[in-house]
C-alpha cells in the first residue's frame, strides 16, 4: 500500500503525467461495469414491477449485456480512444455470443438427464414395451420399456459398423498407402468421400429402402436394411479419420522397414497400424457415436414396433432414437407415459453416446504410442 | 465407392413412376400428394421450406457459432480453452431426435411471449405476419432448434482453422500496435475465410437434411409461406415431410416421397459443392491478390496510426519470401 501512496502523485489526468497509464481505464473496468449494469439494470427491472429470479430473469440478463455493451463501448471512447473501444466492445460481443450459445447446450442436456431419470428404472431397461388386458376392470394398460430398443440400436449398429469399418480402413489404407495422390483413381475416391460426408441421413435411408424394396419387395422394413443405411454414413466419417491416423505415422518408420527389406504388406500390418491403432479405434468409436443417435433413417428403412424383434433380417425394428421419436409423435392411449418413455429413451441414448466417447478418450491415452505425445 | 452412384442411380429410378406419372390418378389424388397437379407443384414448396428454415437458422446460429469460435480460440483462458472444446466436441454428437424433444419442452415455451409480442406490434412485416401462435409450434422455433444443432459444428471447425493463423501474422499486427480485435480482423480473419466459410455451409448443409427437430416441431402446411410466427401457415421441410407421410402412404405416395428426397440429395450435393468450390477459390485467389495489389516495400510513414497497410504489406511479403515461409513451416 506505500506503493501506491508514492505513485498517487504521479497519476494526475495532466498531459505531462505518466504516460503509460493516463487515458487508461483500470484494470478491472470490465468487471466493473459489468457488475454496475447488473445492478443497474436490475433496479430498473424491480421499480417496472417484474420478478427478478422468476420471470423476468431472461430480460434482465438480455437488457444486462446490451446496457454493459454501450456502457463499456462510451466509457472507453471517452476516457481512451476509437480503437480500444471497439476493441472492448468487440470482446463483449464474442463472450456474450459464447454465454449465449452455451446456455441452449447445457440446457439440452440438463432437460433430458433431469426429465429421464424419472423414467429409468430396471423394469423399464429389462423389459420391452407390453400391454396387459384386467379382465375384471377390462382395462388395458400398457407397460413402457426400452428393451427392444436398446437390442434393436446395438443389432443395427453393430451390423453397420461390422459392415462400414472394414470398407473404411481398407479404403483409407489404400488412400495413404497405395495411391500417389495425384492419381485419378485417388482423386475420385478422396471426392466421393467428401461429398458422401453430405449426404443428408434421410436420404441413407430412402436409399437402402428402395434397394430393399427393389431386392425383397414391398415392406422391406429389417434392421439389416437399416444397418445398409447408416453404414452409407458411417463410411465417409470412417475413411476421413483413418486417413487422417495413417498420415500421421511419420514417414520414417515405413522408410526403416523397407530398408530392412520387410515387404510393403507386413509393413501395414506390423508398422502402420500398430503405431496408429490408438487414433483408428478412436475415430471408429467417434463414427459410432455419431450415428447410434440417427433417427431418420432407421424410422425410414426399419420402421418402428413395440415387439422386441431379435431378428435383424425380418421384420420391423426399433431404437432408442426411433423410440424417443415415435413415442412422442406417435403416443400410446396414456400420453404422459409415453412421453415420459420417450424421455427416457433419449437418455439412454445420450448415455450410450458419452459412454462411446469416454471409451473413444480412454483408448486413446491407453494405446497412445510412447515418445509422440 | 460405387455406393454414392448407387444411392443416386437407386433414388431417380425409384422416383421415375411418380415424377412421370399422372396427379389425378386414385393413388396420387388422396394421401399426402393430394391436390397437385404434378410432381414439381408438389415438390416446390417443399424445397423452398427446406431452404428457408435452414437459412433461417443460418443467420441465426453462424455468427454466434464463429464467436464461440473466437473465444476459445483467442479469448478463453488457456487452461478452460481444451475442456471447451471438448465439451462443443461432444455436443456434436448429441442426436438430433433429443435436440428435437428439447426444442419442443424447452424452446417452444420460451419463445412464445417474444413470438407473440412480434406478432402482436410488427406484423407489417411480412415474416412475422399472420395468425398469432398459440403453442408455439412455430419456423422460429424450429429453426432456433437447427441453430443450435449447427452451432458444434461450424464452431468446432472454425476453431481449428482459428488456431491455424500463424504465430508470425499475429504477432506483426499486435507488434505494430494493433488491439486484439484489429489483430484478429488484421491476421486471422482474412487468413480463415475461406475455412469458415466452408465450415458455414457444411453446417448448412446439416441443418438442410435435418429431420427430426422440424418434423417434432413444426407444424406444416405444403405451401409457399415466408410467415415464421404462426401455428398454420409454415413452410414443411422435404426431410420431415418424409418422416411424417412415409409410414402411412402408399406405393406411388412413396415414390413421390423418394422424389422429394431425390431433391434434398441435389440440393445438398450442390452446397457441398459450392463449400469446396469456395475453399479452393479464395484460397488461391487470395494469395494472388495480395501479390498483386501490396506494395512490397513498406510505404507507410513511420508511427503512421493507420497499421492497415503495414499490416498488409508485412502479410505480402511474409506470402512472397520462400525464406519465412519454410520458417513457419518448420515451426508449425
Amino acid at each position: 500500500m506505500t506503493t501506491t501512496a508514492v505513485t498517487k502523485p504521479l497519476e494526475p489526468r495532466s498531459p505531462q503525467g505518466n504516460s503509460l497509464t493516463s487515458g487508461q481505464l483500470p484494470r478491472l473496468f470490465e468487471l466493473y461495469a459489468l457488475i454496475g449494469s447488473l445492478v443497474v439494470v436490475g433496479g430498473a427491472f424491480m421499480l417496472m414491477g417484474f420478478n427478478l429470479i422468476g420471470d423476468g430473469l431472461v430480460g434482465w440478463l438480455v437488457v444486462t449485456a446490451i446496457v454493459y455493451l454501450i456502457a463499456v463501448g462510451v466509457f472507453a471512447s471517452i476516457v481512451e480512444n476509437r480503437r480500444r473501444a471497439t476493441d472492448r466492445v468487440v470482446r463483449g460481443i464474442v463472450i456474450v455470443a459464447f454465454l449465449l450459445a452455451f446456455i441452449p447446450l447445457v440446457s439440452t442436456l440438463g432437460t433430458v438427464v433431469v426429465r429421464g431419470i424419472g423414467a429409468l428404472n430396471w423394469n423399464f431397461i429389462s423389459q420391452s414395451t407390453g400391454s396387459h388386458f384386467d379382465p375384471s376392470t377390462l382395462v388395458v394398460t400398457t407397460t413402457q420399456g426400452a428393451l427392444q430398443s436398446i437390442v434393436g440400436t446395438l443389432e443395427v449398429t453393430g451390423i453397420a459398423a461390422l459392415m462400414s469399418v472394414p470398407i473404411g480402413l481398407l479404403t483409407a489404407i489404400y488412400l495413404v498407402e497405395y495411391a500417389r495422390p495425384t492419381q485419378w483413381m485417388a482423386r475420385t475416391v478422396t471426392l466421393l468421400v467428401d461429398v458422401m460426408t453430405g449426404i443428408p441421413s434421410i436420404v441413407a435411408g430412402l436409399f437402402a429402402f428402395s434397394l430393399f424394396t427393389i431386392i425383397v419387395g414391398p415392406k422391406a422394413f429389417s434392421g439389416f436394411s437399416a444397418s445398409v443405411a447408416l453404414s452409407v454414413l458411417m463410411i465417409p466419417i470412417v475413411v476421413r479419420s483413418s486417413e487422417e491416423m495413417l498420415k500421421l505415422v511419420s514417414s520414417e518408420l515405413r522408410e526403416a522397414s523397407y530398408a530392412l527389406g520387410v515387404t510393403k504388406f507386413a509393413t501395414i500390418t506390423r508398422i502402420v497400424l500398430p503405431t496408429a491403432v490408438a487414433g483408428l479405434v478412436t475415430g471408429i468409436m467417434l463414427a459410432i457415436a455419431r450415428i447410434i443417435g440417427e433417427t431418420a433413417p432407421i424410422f425410414i428403412a426399419a420402421s418402428f414396433t413395440n415387439d422386441l424383434n431379435t431378428n435383424p433380417f425380418n421384420g420391423p425394428i426399433s431404437t432408442l432414437a426411433v423410440g424417443a421419436y415415435t413415442l412422442y409423435k406417435f403416443p400410446g392411449t396414456d400420453i404422459p407415459a409415453s412421453v415420459n418413455a420417450a424421455w427416457g429413451n433419449a437418455l439412454l441414448l445420450v448415455i450410450l453416446v458419452v459412454i462411446l466417447n469416454l471409451i473413444a478418450r480412454i483408448v486413446a491415452r491407453v494405446f497412445a504410442p510412447k515418445g509422440l505425445r | 465407392m460405387v455406393i454414392l452412384a448407387a444411392v443416386a442411380l437407386f433414388l431417380i429410378v425409384k422416383a421415375m413412376p411418380a415424377i412421370v406419372a399422372s396427379w389425378q390418378t386414385p393413388d396420387l389424388a388422396g394421401g399426402t400428394t393430394a391436390g397437385n397437379d404434378n410432381f414439381w407443384e408438389y415438390v416446390g414448396p417443399l424445397v423452398w421450406g427446406t431452404v428457408w428454415v435452414s437459412a433461417i437458422a443460418l443467420v441465426i446460429g453462424a455468427p454466434i457459432a464463429i464467436g464461440i469460435a473466437l473465444f476459445i480460440s483467442h479469448y478463453a483462458p488457456r487452461r478452460l480453452a481444451g475442456p471447451l472444446g471438448y465439451l462443443v466436441d461432444l455436443l456434436a454428437a448429441v442426436p438430433s431426435v433429443v435436440f428435437g424433444l428439447w426444442g419442443i419442452f424447452v424452446i417452444r415455451p420460451f419463445l412464445l411471449p417474444l413470438e407473440q409480442w412480434l406478432n402482436d406490434h410488427l406484423n407489417w412485416i411480412p415474416v412475422f405476419a399472420g395468425p398469432r401462435t398459440s403453442t408455439g409450434s412455430t419456423i422460429l422455433a424450429g429453426a432456433v432448434v437447427l441453430a443450435v444443432m449447427i452451432l458444434p459444428i461450424i464452431s468446432s471447425i472454425s476453431r481449428e482453422i482459428f488456431l491455424q493463423t500463424p504465430r508470425l501474422h499475429e504477432e506483426a499486427a499486435l507488434a505494430l500496435g494493433a488491439t486484439k480485435w484489429e489483430t484478429i480482423r488484421l491476421a486471422v480473419f482474412p487468413y480463415a475465410r475461406s475455412g469458415v466459410v466452408s465450415a458455414v455451409l457444411l453446417g448448412l448443409g446439416r441443418a438442410l437434411g435435418e429431420t427430426m427437430a422440424i418434423a417434432l416441431i413444426i407444424s406444416p402446411s405444403l405451401k409457399f409461406w415466408v410467415n415464421i410466427l404462426t401455428d398454420s401457415q409454415n413452410s414443411q421441410t422435404i426431410a420431415a415431410n418424409l418422416a411424417l407421410n412415409f409410414p402411412e402412404s402408399n406405393e406411388l405416395q412413396r415414390e413421390a416421397l423418394i422424389g422429394t428426397g431425390l431433391m434434398l440429395f441435389v440440393i445438398s450435393l450442390a452446397v457441398n459443392f459450392v463449400a469446396r468450390g469456395i475453399i479452393t477459390r479464395t484460397g488461391r485467389g487470395a494469395k494472388r491478390r495480395k501479390l498483386a495489389g501490396t506494395p512490397l516495400v513498406d510505404t507507410s510513414i513511420p508511427g503512421d496510426p493507420t497499421a492497415d497497410a503495414a499490416v498488409e504489406s508485412i502479410v505480402a511479403v511474409e506470402t512472397l519470401s520462400p525464406a519465412t515461409r519454410v520458417r513457419r513451416d518448420g515451426a508449425e
